[in-house]
């Protein structure tokens, strides 16, 4: 039985890998991909906190977080789509419209 | 046998999500991302979250990756386009960032959490499955239900309406 702190440490692990994408990528869509990381580490630390409680409540809202994951690509590819149209490119460096 | 699995698994997101940051093309990235979700997934089922382990294969590996693919595939992005971050003290700004964040995680998971929960509580036999979660759903937490459909009708509005091209 593996305890429930290597779970965490796990996903400690892996959302800071998704900060790190976050921050060093320039590409457009690989920063999403490290937002989607982020998300799937803070799931693993409520399914095992989940367990551990031994109630489904952790379960329960990480099904809300991936409804939520889902309607955030939706909207969030379509932007992407639209800062392409506009841009001709997908670095995250050009979309300095609003850059103080 | 779960320490072993989970040490497998572990170790293949750990390594997938790494290739996710590092590789130079966005379609290599996106198909790491896939193994990565696929390994959580495993990872669900030592939990015993089996509903969501398959939510997860379905509604994140198969249909939000594809959309990602096939946006990357929309794009047609040319090789100069992702190079990585030039800027090297941003990039070592990033790495101490993310570095002093995981440490942290470690202090708390050290101090706090280690040996303080951990009671043996007796787990119900339908834990995780799709009844008990879907009898969770219907009661305590049918208002978030709820909510969560009319955000995706709006999430579907708000796609169709930004990708229109404008007449």
């Amino acid at each position: 039985m593996v305890p429930v702190s290597y779970y965490i440490l796990l996903s400690g692990i892996l959302f800071s890998i998704g900060v790190l994408g976050f921050l060093i990528r320039r590409n457009v869509l690989v920063v999403f991909m490290s937002v989607e990381l982020m998300l799937n580490a803070a799931n693993l630390a409520l399914v095992a906190f989940a367990k551990e409680m031994g109630t489904l409540s952790g379960q329960v809202i990480v099904f809300l977080v991936m409804t939520v994951a889902a309607a955030e690509a939706g909207v969030g590819l379509a932007i992407i789509m639209l800062f392409y149209r506009n841009r001709k490119s997908a670095n995250v460096d050009d979309g300095n419209l609003m850059k103080w | 046998m779960e320490p072993y699995l989970f040490i497998i698994f572990g170790l293949m997101a750990v390594l997938s999500a790494l290739m996710v940051i590092l590789q130079k093309n966005p379609v290599y990235s996106a198909l790491s991302l896939i193994a990565t979700l696929g390994s959580i997934a495993a990872l669900f089922i030592l939990l015993k979250a089996f509903f969501l382990a398959f939510i997860q294969v379905i509604v994140y590996a198969g249909a939000i990756m594809v959309l990602f693919i096939f946006v990357i595939m929309l794009l047609n992005l040319r090789k100069d386009e992702f190079g990585p971050e030039k800027r090297k003290f941003q990039r070592l700004f990033a790495l101490i960032f993310s570095a002093f964040f995981l440490i942290e995680l470690f202090i708390i998971v050290r101090y706090a959490l280690l040996g303080k929960i951990g009671k043996t509580l007796t787990i119900e036999a339908d834990f995780g499955t799709p009844q008990a979660i879907g009898r969770l759903l219907f009661t305590d937490y049918l208002f978030p239900f709820e909510i969560a459909s009319i955000l995706l009708l709006i999430a579907m509005v708000g796609a169709i309406f930004l990708a229109r091209r404008e007449e």
